[in-house]
């Protein structure tokens, strides 16, 4: 077969791709407690981050090791943490913290299939509703999906990069089948990839926790006088715990400085939403599938078209709708019980009819044909 | 637009995706584009382990393989499950010191007794897979000798590099003496 050079190009684990995505990225900082299918990511680090003058530490637990990623990070470096479904729950309660301090981390939740312990080898995408609902209160998530290896080095970057701007966690929701899949990858160098880092204050500055939308944040060790809490606090970070006022703003202003800028922060792929008769939502895994279905669809003569839904949360809400315009049918593919689903029922309205197409157990992927089947199902 | 689509199916501790992942990195070197998926259960060895690899020129979507161009068993199991799935022009390579009962009427079988070679030259039936990866670099083309050797130094650790490079000649070898090999074009099956 034919021979090119192999300059730049990688066979990586979706999971390997992340870490090398991670360390690209500045991230300077790991911590993690071993889980199928997500452990390939600490292992790479482990060996990689000190090669970068970088700390990779297993801990106890999962509740230790996002607790020592958000110390990371108000220590000044970027910080990741890697798991999957049953870590992720024990995660969430930092997680909720780390929203409301304002704390830029990365946690990458590679979804195997639940719930519990349910089938720790085999894949997954249940975890959906939990990295937007996991946590407790008035949060708004960030949530990123790819579908391949080098999406997940793209997305683990533009994860930090969020993380960073807006001062927040953000989850990379992978799963199980991209995890571990190999790829052939051409990796962009790293002059072209654009890194963010947070914003640090002026030598006199005193407010870290509001007056700017992204406040600026200061480190350990840097001189500044600076409280961190997770009670309601005011823009000095003085506790507020039964304040109306403070609570409102402080809270209000955390979830704005997402949902305003949800336009910047969703990406989709879409492909033929303008034309088609039935349209799919897809994505993660799924959507490797719905390529070929589409394919196979259109040497049949379907007009098909779907939105990849490379942001989860916030919900790609625009797309999804443009999509319901025009298709009078929308087909969830998901490998859960519907979570998608009601989201796109809640965007597209009664207008348009929303069908699930759901699979669970011994991670067997819904295949190409049973997408075309359904489409085929829906044209009829 | 070629497409090759290839299972290795065997128990696991056999190496099973160890293989899948030598091929698929052989073809990345052969500047092909290449999706490499494997499934195992939560045991370390004992259970049904299956690995796959899809090499193309084009793009790859649905990364898993459902009818195979070559399919390579490891042990009975593997052989009766995933016969079905074989191409009516695809290759069949099993491992014929563990296989027992291996299918007749199958227009492209190759059997070779990978285990019992591993354990006679080089001490050790774990460089079996080695061993029968050689062999199917003998019976195809799909990937170059020259880029699965190097896939195979680059993939394992320095210290064993060199003997599994060895088993790969070894299998390639038997598999020239079992049979006379002319490198089967799949494209022309």
């Amino acid at each position: 077969m034919k021979k090119r050079s192999v300059e730049n190009v990688y066979f990586w684990q979706g999971n390997e791709a992340c870490a090398e995505a991670a360390l690209a990225a500045d991230c300077r900082f790991f911590a993690g407690y071993p889980i199928t299918p997500a452990s390939e990511i600490a292992e790479h680090l482990a060996r990689r981050l000190p090669q970068t003058g970088g700390v990779a530490l297993q801990m106890e637990d999962e509740l230790a090791a996002i607790g020592a990623v958000v110390g990371a990070s108000w220590a000044g470096a970027k910080a990741m943490t890697a798991t999957s479904g049953p870590g992720f729950d024990l995660m969430q309660e930092t997680i909720g913290w780390a929203f409301m301090t304002e704390t830029p981390c990365v946690i990458v939740d590679v979804q195997r299939l639940g719930p519990s312990t349910g089938q720790a080898t085999k894949c997954g995408q249940g975890d959906v509703m939990q990295a937007r609902w996991g946590t407790h209160g008035d949060y708004v998530a960030i949530a990123l999906s790819p579908n391949s290896v080098r999406e997940t080095f793209d997305l683990t970057i533009r994860a930090f990069n969020l993380a960073e701007k807006y001062r927040t966690p953000v989850v990379l929701l992978t799963d199980e089948e991209i995890a571990h899949m190999r790829e052939r990858v051409t990796v962009p160098f790293l002059e072209s990839m654009e890194i963010i880092n947070r914003r640090k204050p002026k030598p006199n500055e005193k407010m870290f926790f509001g007056s700017d939308e992204v406040p600026p944040m200061p480190s350990v060790g840097e001189g500044f006088d600076v409280a961190v809490t997770g009670s309601t606090h005011d823009e000095y970070g003085i506790r507020f715990t039964s304040d109306p006022d403070v609570h409102k703003r402080l809270v209000e202003r955390l979830n704005g400085k997402i949902l305003d800028h949800a336009e910047e922060i969703v990406e989709t792929e879409t492909y033929n939403i303008s034309k088609c008769e039935v349209g799919i939502v897809c994505f993660g895994c799924t959507s490797r599938s719905v390529y070929d279905a589409v394919e196979l669809a259109e040497a049949k003569g379907h007009k098909v078209g779907y939105v990849r839904l490379k942001t989860m949360w916030p919900f790609p809400e625009k797309t999804v709708k443009q999509l319901s315009k025009t298709a009078s049918k929308i087909i969830i593919p998901e490998m859960n019980l519907k979570q998608v689903f009601y989201e796109v029922q809640r965007v597209a309205g009664d207008s348009t009819k929303v069908v699930p197409l759901n699979k669970i157990g011994g991670g067997v992927p819904i295949t190409p044909e049973e997408m075309l089947a359904k489409i085929e199902e829906e044209i009829r | 637009m070629k497409r090759f689509e290839i299972r290795i199916a065997g128990l696991g501790g056999q190496g099973i995706v160890m293989i899948g992942q030598v091929i698929g990195r052989a073809a990345v070197y052969d500047g092909m584009n290449v999706v490499q998926t494997q499934s195992y259960g939560a045991e370390a060895r004992g259970s049904g382990a299956k690995s796959e690899v899809i090499i193309s020129d084009g793009k790859i979507g649905f990364p898993f393989v459902r009818k195979c161009d070559l399919l390579v068993a490891m042990n009975q199991e593997a052989v009766d499950k995933n016969l079905r799935d074989l191409k009516p022009s695809g290759v069949l390579i099993v491992d014929d010191s563990i296989v027992k009962s291996v299918p007749k009427n199958i227009k492209h079988a190759y059997a070779m007794p990978a285990t019992k070679i591993a354990e006679e030259a080089f001490g050790e039936k774990m460089y079996a897979n080695m061993v029968i990866l050689g062999a199917f670099v003998g019976i195809t083309s799909i990937v170059s000798e020259e880029s699965v050797e190097k896939a195979v130094a680059d993939t394992f650790p320095r210290k064993t590099a060199t003997l599994n490079v060895e088993a790969v000649k070894k299998g390639k070898e038997l598999a020239a003496s079992l049979y006379r090999l002319h490198s089967l074009d799949l494209n022309k099956l």
